[in-house]
């Protein structure tokens, strides 16, 4: 995966490059805001990282003008200003996702990958697959080897939310953007007592653990041992 | 030297000046009133007389053309017997006194052709001269008559009317001095009251008051408002120190134990070791965001920032939704979350804000519900939602330990956590959140006692688009 970090904080923005590359992904810098227009117009990004507050030209606007220029590559706000307000207007400007600083590098990453996923077009897409669990999207039913799995219609767009990102981690923020469309920081486990009912529901009587916690980021769907 | 100086000092006060400015203008219109009324007595009783005097030279004119001098002479005697005020003296050509009760020709008459004023004495055993007015009458002959009137009565009236005159205007020139020195040293009492006041608030002491006598007059109404601003300033000073005590105990608590989590993974060796003290480290530093996160938001909300972003929504859908979310993890710690709330009622606000400030109620609820001295048949929380034309009244209740009276007002500022829960996990910013959110929405929040347990209740009012 190919990223643009747009980021005035030469400290941050080599931290972002340095873990991007440490997951596997190559990162570009630009250090503001008409810099990175510029590479983003010509450079076939999957993702782009934006700040907020940048010199020249501002993060909000920059990617309105990307955006009026056609360009539709996936973007993830950076913000300082994380209130409900900011969140609309970056996303009304054009970004697809928003993050407020400081957060945590594995709440980013998901997001990143999360975000490219995205941009390759899965709407088409009416069942998800992992192992034997299927989601057919069209009648809403959930099987698991064959043999029906009754789910709450809560329980079953968490289900839908994760197995889209199969194989990806979803953070507990992501889930209760997604999922339950709440954007505040919960101080208790709530998602963690959703996810552990629905991995009963769908994992509790098969022999194949899917649906796995990632330590200290979140949770994944996927086929194999964590 | 106390008493010139305090005279002084009221003598120098704006009041003192304007009850000497109102005594000024008063005594000069009263001097021009008492001035023009002494004049205009004078001029009417002298025309009377001169009228009076007028008509005596016309009938002993008359007496001396009809019986010539010897007749002139007898009514000039006659008259002067008759010991009224009247003055006369008749005399020859050649200046002998020929009748009359004036002792010699007064000489301001005798050049005079219209008469005037002139001084006599009556008798001669007394020294003192009495005013008298006198014409001269033309009765021919070369004879000279003096008509006059002795008018001493009346000039003695009117000095007299003029010293008390003069007199009342002495007295209310004191009178009102005196007024305007007591009137300022009251003022002064009373704006030395309030400079005292000041400089002792000044020098430390907050609580201090501004006394009120109770006359309600303007000093009253100053002292009133001065009292409110000193209430308003206390309190924003107390609860900015409280937040800054708080700040300190809560932001210092997390750091040393970020500090404590960091230095612990440096002592340990091995690979492990290090990487689970780095990721208590990141634990700890998590919970500092959160705490600074909450902190602004309030700070936000407070100051009005988020108004613009209002929305018309289901709030009993909403409610309902987040219970919703909230029921496994009630379960879960073996409470039973009741929720009774109908879909349909509308409010204009912001949704996301509304639902943060249910949440802070619910996990409070939660987090609280399972502590010793609740309810021993299993905790129990209840959510509920009234619908009225004016409000909707959000409640979320618990049978847990409660809060005391004493203490419900307290719990809704920022940082404030009751000495029970200090040591719980929490940011002591929950209910400060659900308040600001409240009153960004013009409502407020109520603490209740739910017997047992607490009860909260989130009120918002519909605004007049809603009804």
């Amino acid at each position: 995966m190919h990223v643009l970090v747009v980021e005035d904080d030469r400290e941050t923005a080599q931290f972002l490059q340095k873990a991007l590359k440490e997951s596997g992904h190559a990162a570009d810098l630009a250090e503001d805001g008409e810099t990175g227009q510029a590479l983003a117009e010509q450079g076939a990004y999957d993702v782009l990282i934006v700040d907020r507050m940048l010199p020249r030209l501002d993060g909000l606007s920059m990617i309105r003008e990307l955006r009026g220029k056609g360009v539709r590559t996936p973007v993830l706000i950076l913000s300082a200003l994380g209130e409900v307000d900011d969140r609309v207007k970056g996303l009304r400007a054009g970004g697809d996702d928003y993050l407020t600083k400081p957060y945590a590098y594995s709440e980013l990453l998901a997001r990143v990958e999360a975000l490219a996923r995205r941009a390759v077009p899965e709407e088409q897409e009416t069942r998800y697959v992992v192992d034997g669990l299927v989601l057919d999207r069209l009648s809403h039913r959930v099987t698991r080897d064959g043999e029906p799995i009754q789910l709450q219609p809560r329980e079953y767009r968490l289900l839908e939310y994760l197995m889209k990102h199969a194989g990806q981690v979803v953070t507990r923020t992501m889930l209760l953007e997604h999922v339950w469309d709440y954007h505040f920081d919960p101080q208790t486990n709530v998602i963690d007592v959703h996810v552990s009912r629905l991995r009963a529901k769908i994992d509790k009587n098969f022999e194949k653990p899917l649906l796995h916690t990632v330590r200290g980021a979140g949770y994944t769907i996927r086929d194999g041992a964590a | 030297m106390a008493l010139p100086e305090r005279l002084l000092r009221a003598i120098s006060t704006t009041s003192f000046r304007v009850a000497a400015i109102t005594v000024a203008t008063y005594l000069a219109f009263a001097g021009l009133i008492v001035g023009l009324l002494l004049w205009q007595t004078n001029r009417v009783l002298t025309s009377q007389v001169l009228t009076t005097l007028d008509g005596e030279a016309q009938q002993l004119k008359t007496e001396a053309q009809a019986g010539g001098i010897s007749a002139l002479v007898r009514a000039v005697e006659t008259r002067s017997r008759s010991g009224g005020a009247g003055l006369y003296y008749l005399a020859d050509g050649a200046g002998a006194k020929l009748a009359g009760n004036l002792s010699r020709l007064p000489p301001e008459i005798v050049g005079s052709s219209s008469g005037g004023v002139f001084r006599y004495a009556p008798d001669i055993a007394s020294a003192r001269e009495h005013l008298a007015v006198a014409i001269p009458v033309d009765v021919g002959g070369g004879m000279q008559l003096i008509v006059g009137r002795d008018v001493d009565d009346q000039r003695r009236f009117a000095s007299e009317m003029g010293t008390v005159y003069f007199l009342a205007l002495g007295f209310l020139t004191l009178g009102g001095l005196v007024a305007g020195v007591a009137i300022s040293r009251v003022a002064l009492r009373r704006i030395e009251a309030i400079n005292v006041a000041a400089r002792s608030i000044m020098a430390g002491d907050m609580s201090r008051r501004i006394a009120v006598s109770g006359n309600s007059d303007e000093y009253d109404a100053l002292a009133t408002n001065l009292n409110a601003m000193l209430e308003r300033i206390e309190a924003l000073m107390s609860g900015l120190r409280e937040v800054s005590d708080n700040i300190a105990h809560d932001l210092k608590t997390p750091l040393t134990r970020l500090r404590n989590a960091a230095e612990a993974a440096l002592r340990e060796t091995g690979e492990s070791a290090y990487r689970e003290g780095l990721e208590h480290t990141i634990e700890k530093a998590d919970e500092l965001i959160k705490t600074f996160n909450s902190l602004l938001l309030v700070a936000r909300l407070e100051a009005g920032a988020l108004e613009g972003n209002a929305e018309r929504f289901d709030v009993g859908r909403a409610v309902r939704d987040v219970a919703e979310l909230y029921e496994p993890v009630a379960e879960e710690r073996g409470m039973q979350l009741d929720v009774s709330v109908a879909s349909g009622p509308e409010l204009v606000g912001n949704q996301q804000l509304i639902v943060q400030a249910v949440v802070n109620l619910i996990e409070n609820a939660i987090k609280y519900s399972g502590k010793p001295g609740a309810n021993s048949g299993g905790a129990m929380i209840t959510i509920t939602l009234e619908d009225s034309p004016e409000a909707v009244e959000i409640a979320v209740a618990d049978n847990g330990p409660g809060i005391a009276p004493e203490d419900r007002e307290r719990v809704l500022k920022r940082f404030v956590r009751l000495e029970k829960s200090r040591t719980e996990p929490g940011t002591g910013l929950g209910l400060s959140l659900v308040q600001a959110v409240a009153r960004l929405h013009g409502g407020a929040v109520r603490l209740e006692d739910n017997e047992p347990g607490l009860r909260v209740v989130l009120s918002l009012p519909k605004r007049a688009g809603d009804r």
